[in-house]
């Protein structure tokens, strides 16, 4: 019987088809072990081994991880969610009802879409909490902490530019107020220091220039969906790719040193 | 009481409870092993967590079946919350119609609560840039090399309590008060409040000058740039004083003029917190152009 499964199992791993696709065998070696790390384009972002503490959760609080995972999660329901999203005022609010009650598990989607995002925002900041208690951006990881900042901003305003998308009272009143703020920039905005003095109005200031109008209208859930829908996501792409570099390239996980 | 339940049971404020339980949880975790790595080192028994960096382990499997484990429990938590709890959903957007009190997203409301305190060129201008300029500075003003990759808290005491500060008392309890104390007309309502919308609120506000009986306002403008002036002027007065510690010294001019800045506007938002409740001032610095 053994003899015959292991024929059965060569007949299998021991083609060309086989080799081609996995180059190294499952016995529980250490040279299998490295292999599993560095033949793998996911798992090779980690050092093949890791210092003992970074393995315990206590340390790293997984926070990193799954604010990755997180970010993940939004990107592929976000996709899923643009197939029945259309970014104008007289579509986008019944296309929210249209998810609801007609698609099949739309309300799920969108569920899916907001918890994750409203998640990412609280590991963000778990996660920066864990590196600043740990000392990790001491050097050499200066600039590791300052990309994780950006990501920091990148996160909050993801979530922000998204919370208009819905286009109900809840959200167009909060990005509403969010952005009168931008009223009172100094020298820029129209209610700010000196921006009267600049020649700043309702209709040119920089609140003007993000909202593509002198209040928030069609032309803001436009801008917003677009910023929402590409120009964050590659951002935080980019950001995070810097991140994860760095990370290995500063020598790992922090650690006593 | 109904009124608080009302807006704890808001889907979105959901995650604000949810981050509460959280951050108590990690900092009780933070404190529990920065108390075990600090008798450690007091005991001279620092190379035993050197030890324990130096020992390497393979990232598969003990790495990489911990990142699948959190993985699969964050999506089974995530798919049991999107299950049972709805996104909102209100009324279809109505410029027309502004709701009274209007938030911003639970996660900026820390700095909508600083409104009450500041005009929005400081609240939600200045303060914004500061706080992420500030944040990004941290690894180029803090100089104590200690602490670099554990957790401690003998080694840090002034670097982690003025983040746990920052932190806590200015961002995370802004962020409460805004969501679960706040009602119609941003006024102050206990959990147990009814949400009023006529309620009244007297107007008693004054400015610094007008508590010091100044009337001239040439003399109210000198005197609040003054006060302002004299604020941050503090910090150039300690560094003349403290000059000589070791804590200066290891810093140098330019780090400490930074630091002192920073931590000066930071405390500027719970001082003048403090003057407005216990004196009623509004405004500290009035000028034609911009009021502080
Ligand atoms: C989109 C947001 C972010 C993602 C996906 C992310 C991801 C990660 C991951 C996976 C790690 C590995 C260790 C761990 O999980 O703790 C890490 C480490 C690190 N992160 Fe982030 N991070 C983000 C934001 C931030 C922020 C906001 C900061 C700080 C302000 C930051 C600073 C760092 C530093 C300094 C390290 C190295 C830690 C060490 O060596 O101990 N990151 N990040």
């Amino acid at each position: 019987m053994q003899a015959f499964l292991n024929k059965m199992r060569d007949s299998v791993t021991k083609t060309q088809v086989w080799k081609s696709v996995f180059r190294h065998g499952y016995e529980d070696t250490p040279r299998n072990r490295y292999l599993q790390v560095l033949d793998n384009v996911w798992l090779h972002l980690h050092p093949t081994r890791i210092p003992r503490h970074a393995g315990y959760v206590r340390f790293t609080w997984c926070m990193g991880g799954i604010t990755f995972l997180l970010f993940l999660v939004t990107a592929v329901t976000g996709v899923l969610l643009m197939f029945y999203y259309r970014p104008t005022a007289e579509y986008a609010y019944s296309d929210m009802k249209f998810l609801e009650f007609d698609v099949p598990f739309g309300m799920f989607l969108r569920n899916m879409h907001r918890w994750a995002a409203h998640g990412m925002v609280i590991t963000v900041w778990l996660h920066m909490f864990r590196v600043f208690l740990t000392g990790s951006y001491k050097p050499p990881r200066e600039f590791n902490w300052v990309v994780g900042i950006i990501l920091l901003t990148a996160t909050l305003l993801l979530s922000f530019t998204g919370y208009l998308l819905p286009w109900d009272q809840l959200s167009i009143w909060a990005v509403t107020v969010g952005t009168n703020m931008a009223r009172a920039t100094p020298l820029l905005g129209h209610e700010g220091p000196f921006g009267p003095e600049l020649g700043m109005r309702p209709d040119n200031d920089v609140r003007f220039v993000l909202l593509g109008g002198t209040q928030v209208g069609p032309p803001t859930l436009l801008r917003f969906y677009v910023l929402h829908c590409i120009f964050f996501p590659i951002f935080l792409c980019i950001f995070i790719a810097v991140h994860f570099w760095r990370i290995r390239k500063d020598g790992g996980i922090s650690g006593p040193l | 009481m109904d009124n608080l339940m009302l807006i704890l049971g808001k889907p979105d404020n959901i995650p604000i409870i949810m981050m509460l339980v959280l951050f108590g949880f990690f900092t009780w975790l933070w404190w529990r092993e920065a108390r075990k790595n600090d008798k450690l080192i007091r005991e001279g028994r620092y190379c035993e967590l050197q030890a324990e960096n130096n020992d390497r382990i393979f990232t598969w499997p003990y790495l990489a079946r911990i990142e699948f484990l959190a993985a699969i429990l964050v999506m089974v938590i995530l798919t049991v919350w999107s299950i049972v709890l709805d996104a909102p959903l209100e009324l279809p957007a109505n410029p027309a119609k502004t709701p009274n009190p209007s938030k911003a997203p639970w996660y900026f409301l820390g700095l909508q609560e600083m409104l009450v305190y500041f005009d929005p060129w400081i609240a939600g201008v200045i303060f914004p840039t500061i706080i992420i300029v500030g944040l990004m500075a941290i690894p180029y003003i803090d100089r104590n090399p200690k602490g670099n990759g554990y957790y401690t808290w003998d080694e840090r005491k002034f670097a982690i309590s003025t983040f746990l500060f920052g932190f806590f008392a200015l961002w995370i309890a802004l962020i409460f008060v805004g969501t679960f104390l706040r009602g119609p007309g941003w006024n102050f309502f206990a959990p147990w409040d009814y949400w009023d919308p006529h309620k009244v609120v007297a107007m008693v506000n004054v400015d610094l000058h007008q508590f010091f009986g100044i009337r001239s306002s040439v003399v109210a403008f000198l005197f609040g740039g003054f006060v302002v002036t004299a604020y941050f002027a503090l910090g150039v007065l300690y560094y003349y004083w403290k000059k000589k510690t070791d804590f200066v010294q290891k810093l140098g001019a330019a780090r400490y003029g930074v630091l002192a800045f920073l931590f000066l506007c930071m405390m500027g938002l719970p001082i003048k917190m403090l003057l407005r409740w216990l004196f009623n001032i509004k405004y500290v610095w009035i000028t034609p152009w911009f009021n502080i």
